[in-house]
């Protein structure tokens, strides 16, 4: 996904003038591209986050439309204060861009690891929140967020996610794309689980249970209109995010359902409330936290017939 | 648009905004006064003599950028744009009152005109007027940014981080004045976080560094006018000021952070200003 990010920015500086990239000292050469196109779009903003964020919202307020990237936690736990008072205070369009996402970084240990950043990015008013599952979604998203002017968090992998979309998705930001149609049950997913939510439907299909499965590519604003319709259709809606279980796309669910006084039941799948103290790869630390096609089928079978 | 206030004219001027802003402070409990009046003179000096800025025209795209950064000075700053032309000065009759807008701390510029920036929280006001000097760059402008910090502020380590930036980046257009008044909320700025020498700090972090004494609209003036450098550094301006300036009962007085003046304080302090109608 990072290199759909920088392939993506490049395209865009060449038709957009107010289009500018700061990095928290990475992806040096992953800009090369953008730099050529013009020196002053991208900045190296150094290991000084808090800073970083200041600067693009006092740009955002110049009329520029900044995109800030680093490493998902340094791009918004470490600097959340700016965030909340710079960025979204001011109503500033910047973007925000992590990198690694939740597990992504799983061998770096909990000091690289995300799995609270749609949680916290969720709370502040006006920020809007993504969670694109494959570069494609990532892509559309980028121009997306480019017409209007709220704040936008957006959490991406690193590199090598599966391609879910075979042709371009009609992504608008808010509303879900339903990847793959069904009768029994809607699995939700945000972000990079996607390949394993559509392996657990394919898994679901041979035990005779039609899955829906469904992009919550943006989890702020939340689809509201989808989950009306889906309430109706399905007894039970499964979340599915490689983020913990409180605060992310499963808890937006839970709080809309409570809101609506709906009864349809709901499946929360994301990590435990724990940081992980043993060393482990993304797919160890995946199993570790019930995060796998396999736990996902057989938890949804068993609340099926319960 | 500049105005043409003389150095006398400055003194008068700010005179008159010490008086009311000991008369808000007493009126509606706003406290923050020894802030507020040790920061008044430099931005007396920006907004009546230095920043081109048009009140009819307060989101001009060339026009400087001022940011309070040191948000808590705000009841001066509220005064400082009523009296600049911003809205009238009976806006500021409102002050305090709930559904208002006029509180203890900027709001956003949408929320009032000649506003650049929502502070309060500190550590903010250099990095956002760091992105508006970088964006000038890039959008060709020629507008200078100036942030007000206070020495307390400078604890903040989002200061020390722009700094760092503005100066690989060579942002001359940036100006940083520093309303060194030696206290924060708390104590001696030195003794809290061994500020000093503060000069010698910004100067080791890249920039063109100046003291200058921060009640003294010739010296003022005469550091302003040496921004923007022509070496490419950006400028700060370590403004040397008094907690409180103006009331002698208040001067170099911490209680000043926090405390509200009575209506006779109010009437001795006006007398001192010489503002007693």
């Amino acid at each position: 996904m990072r290199n759909a990010f920088a392939d993506e920015m490049t395209k865009i500086a060449k038709v957009d003038p107010r289009l500018v990239v700061l990095s928290g000292d990475i992806g040096n050469k992953l800009f090369d591209k953008l730099k050529a196109v013009d020196e002053k779009r991208f900045y190296n903003c150094g290991i000084a986050e808090a800073n970083m964020m200041g600067v693009a919202a006092g740009m955002a307020l110049s009329g520029l439309r900044p995109f800030v990237y680093t490493i998902t936690p340094f791009t918004t736990t470490r600097c959340f204060e700016q965030i909340r008072v710079d960025v979204c205070y001011h109503h500033a369009p910047v973007v925000i861009v992590g990198t690694g996402s939740g597990l992504s970084y799983s061998e770096l240990g909990p000091t690289h690891h995300s799995l609270e950043d749609m949680a916290i990015m969720r709370t502040l008013p006006g920020m809007r929140v993504l969670a694109p599952c494959d570069a494609t979604e990532l892509r559309h998203a980028l121009h997306e967020v480019l017409k209007d002017d709220s704040p936008t968090y957006i959490r991406i992998g690193k590199k090598g996610e599966a391609d879910i979309h075979a042709s371009p998705p009609d992504l608008k930001l808010g509303k879900v794309l339903v990847i793959r149609p069904g009768t029994d049950v809607a699995l939700l997913c945000a972000g990079n689980m996607m390949a394993d939510t559509i392996k657990a439907a394919d898994l679901l299909a041979g035990n005779g249970i039609s899955a829906e499965v469904v992009s919550f590519h943006t989890v702020k604003p939340l689809d509201e209109d989808y989950l009306k319709q889906a309430a109706t259709r399905f007894k039970l809606l499964v979340t599915i995010e490689e983020h913990s279980r409180i605060g992310g796309l499963g808890s937006a669910v839970a709080e809309w359902r409570m809101a609506q006084l709906r009864n349809v039941a709901q499946l929360s799948f994301g990590t435990d409330d724990v940081f992980m103290h043993e060393v482990g790869s993304q797919a160890y630390a995946r199993k570790k936290y019930g995060l796998t096609a396999d736990n996902i089928t057989t938890t949804t079978l068993a609340a099926l017939r319960a | 648009m500049m105005t043409t206030h003389d150095i006398s004219g400055l003194a008068k001027t700010a005179a008159t905004l010490r008086a009311r802003i000991i008369e808000t402070s007493a009126l509606t409990g706003t406290p923050h006064l020894g802030s507020c009046l040790s920061c008044i003179d430099i931005l007396t000096a920006l907004y009546f003599h230095v920043l081109s800025i048009d009140p009819t025209n307060p989101k001009a795209a060339n026009r400087d950028r001022c940011i309070l950064s040191k948000g808590h000075g705000a009841m001066g700053l509220f005064h400082v744009l009523a009296e600049r032309g911003f809205y009238p000065l009976s806006d500021l009759e409102s002050y305090g009152q709930d559904g208002g807008i006029f509180a203890e701390h900027p709001p956003t510029p949408e929320h009032l005109p000649g506003i650049e920036a929502a502070t309060g929280s500190l550590g903010h006001g250099l990095p956002l007027g760091l992105g508006m000097a970088m964006a000038a760059r890039i959008q060709g402008y020629d507008y200078k940014v100036y942030a007000v910090l206070g020495d307390g502020e400078c604890n903040e380590g989002s200061v020390w981080e722009a700094a760092m930036l503005a100066s690989a980046q060579r942002v001359s257009s940036l100006c940083v004045i520093v309303d060194f008044n030696k206290w924060q909320a708390t104590g001696r700025s030195q003794e809290v976080m061994a500020l000093d020498p503060l000069v010698d700090k910004w100067k080791a972090f890249g920039w063109n560094a100046l003291e200058v004494n921060g009640h003294d609209f010739d010296e003022l003036l005469g550091a302003i006018n040496q921004f923007p450098h022509s070496n490419g550094k950006p400028t700060a301006i370590i403004a040397h000021t008094v907690k409180g300036k103006g009331a002698s009962f208040m001067e170099d007085d911490n209680n000043w952070h926090y405390r509200i003046p009575t209506p006779e304080e109010v009437l001795m302090a006006k007398k001192e200003l010489g503002v007693l109608s």
